[in-house]
């Protein structure tokens, strides 16, 4: 009765208030949330909210705290100050345990399924139902088809994980998720290793779990994805509330501003002219994934070539194959005239052909090494003499190209492993560059890196075809192969189905293509 | 945190620890094998029998010959691979090495010691590029390759000499001169031990100052990494066990020299082992990618003070085995929890 003078202008109708379409209280609450490591401030004072039936994307870019934020929910780290409510009360997450009881759950960025189990055994890790102490099989598979065919993975429970494609595994994590009774859902960058086709299908089944009540949390770095199924955009910056955006307001642009603090007239840089002589020539190549495969492709000076297909269609055998760390059994390729011969590395690098990888992680880089270390590992003849490096000529060197490539580190003598993604790829990219490349070829170069460090790479990408180096840049991010390229070579089960000129480009035409190869060798 | 000093103590506080536990482990044998009879305390330390001059040459001695093969074992096991095969491997180039010297053997001719010796060396090259053939190129587990090796080298040796011992008294060919290389002193110091100082020397700069050496840790650390630059891994990883095969035949002839009869059933027998212990009690990563000349000298010489302290002390020496366990699970376990990154670390910075 004594609260009741407290808040007076209860019924009164407040002069800024509209009507919103979601009156339903929120199914969690942040607010006010801090954390900080030691010194490091992770997070301030943030505010988020999300009900039932809602997806929310979450944008910032990398080091803005959103994965912080995912932790705090996932009981991983316990926020510092701050309250969190969960179907309005107050609740404390102390380990990953008690986000799972109140029906939070988690598809990471990696995949956490085991391969050398089944679907159904993936699903219920941990949780399978018992017989006299014995997984029961026949109940776990009962309990785990119609999971299966909600999500339409119309595959036998049986098979095993590691015979499903990046799509259908990512399907499987989801699966896992909601075998957990989830009412919110956090998907972590769901997308970066699928295919554009399987990305179509991961998005209607995020919109479909939506109108079955779902609250979800979609993070990505993919803005056009973000922009198609998020009702609401919620940005980070530096650890604090960087904006919110309505359906009404979700734009590319505004997001990008929202993310990076100022306005971003271009992304890409502009595209330079292209000379006419071929550098690059590859014919008839195939992989050892795709020995029928069929890639016959030719790259001009100073021209950029995307290339596009779904994951599995053996480009990043093709760039493997091309730079001869595997060996392929049939084709033929030249640079500037000259043939080289297949599988060979050291011929490859001898002429000028590098590859900066796929997995910087287990290929780019030797993470416990230094900066130093890396950036020299594939010149060091150029650092030593009679096989004695030369130290000193060897620190000079990569302090320069530190400051030339912008890698944000204060010196090169720390492990590559302490930088961040972005600046990770900007060591690999500086390990080739420096190096007078006349062919470059690119394997995903900005996966998983965020907005500004993505600039400054595609910005040296430019300057380097600039220089009259033929690039092939290997991508499954659709806005990068067409804001990028001068043409874009679309392969499919290891055959290249055909090149699109620029005045050709579009989204369409390029899903034809990399779709169209299995299509018409399953007719004939 | 950022002065010199700390950082030289950051980069070697591996090896400063061991080198502490090498003073601490020597200064504990001198006290208690100190000569009670001597004139004043400091006399009676001086005099004690662990620096008598005869323990210490002994001590030096085999600190070298241990040394040797360790330090091969080391550039293995920094490569990401296991040479379980080097006990054996000794026991077997004993065997023939004084086969050559006597020509008892109906299959392997006697030859004078010089040329016997080279042989030798070209056949430790030989096997080595086989084990590192069959590892870097078939791809069979280091494991496995070399643990056929245990088995086989030593069966080899056993059945030549038909499971008895093979000394070289009725050699052929004069062997002074052998004798006096490997078993005499140079500059008052223990030929074992002066080689081993030259390898060592040879081992660092391949290691710490040459091209082959960054090769090496970093495909230790990530063969694909290493692949995708441009590195010939199959040859650097060849390499390696060319290396370690060679310092085994260099070790083995200083072992046969020295125990002058070669009982291949028993002679170098866990060998592999030791040089496994040395080479991890000195920051050497089993994964691979990690480890330092001046570790693995240290772990090495550890092991073989503690066992010395055993003799000189007069404890049971079955107990040394579980001294040395003791020691090395101690050592990685304090690696393990960067121990010494914590004492050095001021109080009052907090992590970051």
């Amino acid at each position: 009765m004594t609260k009741k003078p407290t808040s007076p202008n209860l019924f009164v109708k407040h002069p800024n208030f509209t009507l919103q379409p979601y009156q339903l209280p929120p199914l969690l609450q942040l607010s006010q949330v801090s954390k900080s490591f030691g010194v490091v401030q992770a997070l301030s004072k943030v505010d988020f909210e999300i009900s039932t039936g809602e997806i929310v994307g979450l944008i910032g870019e990398n080091g803005a705290g959103k994965s912080t934020l995912m932790k705090i929910l996932g009981g991983v780290h316990p926020p510092s100050t701050g309250q969190i409510r969960f179907n309005k009360a107050p609740v404390t997450i102390q380990e990953p345990k008690a986000a799972e009881q109140l029906g939070i759950s988690f598809v990471h960025q990696e995949l956490n399924l085991l391969d050398n189990i089944d679907i159904a055994g993936n699903i219920f890790l941990a949780r399978e139902p018992r017989r006299f102490g014995c997984i029961d099989q026949r109940v776990l598979q009962k309990m785990a088809l119609p999971i299966l065919e909600e999500l339409g993975l119309h595959l036998d429970p049986r098979t095993s994980v590691s015979r499903l494609t990046n799509g259908q595994q990512q399907l499987v994590e989801i699966a896992k998720a909601l075998s957990m009774d989830a009412k919110l859902l956090i998907l972590d960058e769901p997308t970066s290793s699928l295919s554009i086709q399987e990305t179509d299908t991961l998005l209607n089944l995020v919109k479909r779990m939506k109108g079955q009540g779902m609250a979800i949390i979609f993070i990505s770095h993919r803005l056009s994805e973000v922009e198609k199924i998020a009702d609401r955009v919620f940005g980070l910056r530096d650890g604090e509330n960087a904006g919110e955006l309505n359906a009404k307001e979700i734009s590319r642009d505004r997001m990008i501003s929202m993310m990076i603090g100022r306005d971003l007239s271009e992304v890409y840089p502009e595209c330079n002219p292209v000379n006419t002589e071929n550098v690059f020539s590859v014919e008839n190549f195939s992989t050892l994934r795709w020995p029928k495969g069929n890639a016959s492709f030719s790259i001009r000076a100073g021209e950029i070539l995307g290339m596009a297909g779904l994951v599995g269609a053996g480009r990043s055998e093709l760039a493997q194959a091309l730079f001869g760390v595997d060996s392929s059994p049939s084709g033929t390729m030249s640079v500037n005239g000259q043939t080289l011969t297949r599988g060979k590395v050291k011929e490859s690098i001898a002429n000028g052909v590098f590859l900066a990888p796929e997995d910087r992680k287990a290929s780019g880089l030797i993470l416990e090494m230094t900066i130093r270390e890396n950036m020299t590992l594939n010149s060091l003849s150029q650092f030593s003499r009679h096989s004695r490096i030369d130290f000193k000529s060897e620190r000079t060197r990569t302090d320069e190209w530190l400051r030339e490539f912008g890698v944000k580190a204060p010196t090169v003598e720390l492990p590559v492993s302490s930088l961040s993604g972005g600046n990770q790829q900007k060591v690999v990219l500086s390990k080739w560059m420096t190096l007078a490349p006349k062919v470059m070829i690119f394997d995903e170069p900005t996966r998983g890196i965020d907005m500004g460090a993505r600039q400054e790479i595609y910005q040296a990408i430019v300057r380097l075809a600039e220089t009259g180096c033929a690039i092939l840049m290997i991508s499954s991010d659709m806005e990068e192969l067409l804001g990028m390229s001068h043409r874009i070579a679309v392969m499919s089960e290891g055959t290249l189905s055909g090149i699109l000129d620029r005045d050709a480009f579009s989204e369409k035409a390029i899903m034809t293509l990399a779709v169209n190869q299995s299509t018409t060798t399953s007719s004939s | 945190m950022n002065t010199p000093i700390s950082h030289f103590f950051n980069r070697y506080r591996k090896e400063g620890c061991l080198a502490g536990v090498l003073l601490f482990v020597a200064f504990w044998t001198i006290f208690f094998s100190r000569n009670t009879e001597a004139n004043g305390f400091l006399q009676s330390l001086i005099e004690s029998r662990f620096l008598s001059l005869r323990n210490l040459e002994n001590l030096s001695r085999q600190v070298g010959m241990y040394g040797i093969f360790s330090l091969g074992m080391g550039l293995v096991i920094i490569s990401g691979g296991i040479d379980l095969s080097v006990g054996s491997l000794m026991a077997f180039f004993g065997t023939v090495f004084f086969f050559f010297l006597t020509g008892s053997h109906a299959w392997i001719p006697g030859i004078p010691w010089a040329p016997a010796i080279l042989v030798l060396i070209l056949f430790s090259v030989m096997v080595g590029a086989l084990h590192g053939w069959l590892i870097a190129k078939i791809r069979i587990p280091a494991f496995v390759v070399t643990l056929c090796g245990l088995l086989g080298y030593r069966g080899l040796a056993q059945t030549m000499t038909h499971d008895t011992a093979i000394g070289y008294y009725d050699a052929k060919f004069n062997v002074v001169g052998i004798e006096r290389l490997l078993t005499g002193k140079i500059f008052g110091l223990p030929a074992a031990f002066i080689t081993f100082i030259a390898i060592c020397l040879i081992v660092y700069y391949l290691l710490h100052l040459s091209v082959f050496g960054r090769y090496l840790l970093a495909l230790g650390r990530n063969e694909q990494a290493a692949r995708y630059s441009g590195i010939n891994t199959i040859l650097i990883i060849a390499f390696a066990y060319i290396i370690c095969s060679v310092l085994a035949a260099v070790s083995a002839l200083f072992f046969a020299l020295y125990t002058a009869d070669v009982v291949p059933s028993i002679h170098g027998n866990f060998f592999e082992l030791y040089a496994i212990a040395g080479a991890v009690l000195g920051g050497c990563s089993l994964r691979g990618g990690e480890g330092t000349v001046i570790g693995i000298v240290l772990g090495t010489t550890v092991l073989l003070v503690l066992q010395n302290m055993v003799n000189l002390l007069g404890y049971d020496s079955s107990f040394s085995k579980v001294i040395t366990a003791l020691v090395i699970l101690g050592g990685v376990l304090v690696d393990r929890f960067d121990v010494w990154r914590l004492l050095s670390r001021p109080k009052n910075a907090s992590a970051a």
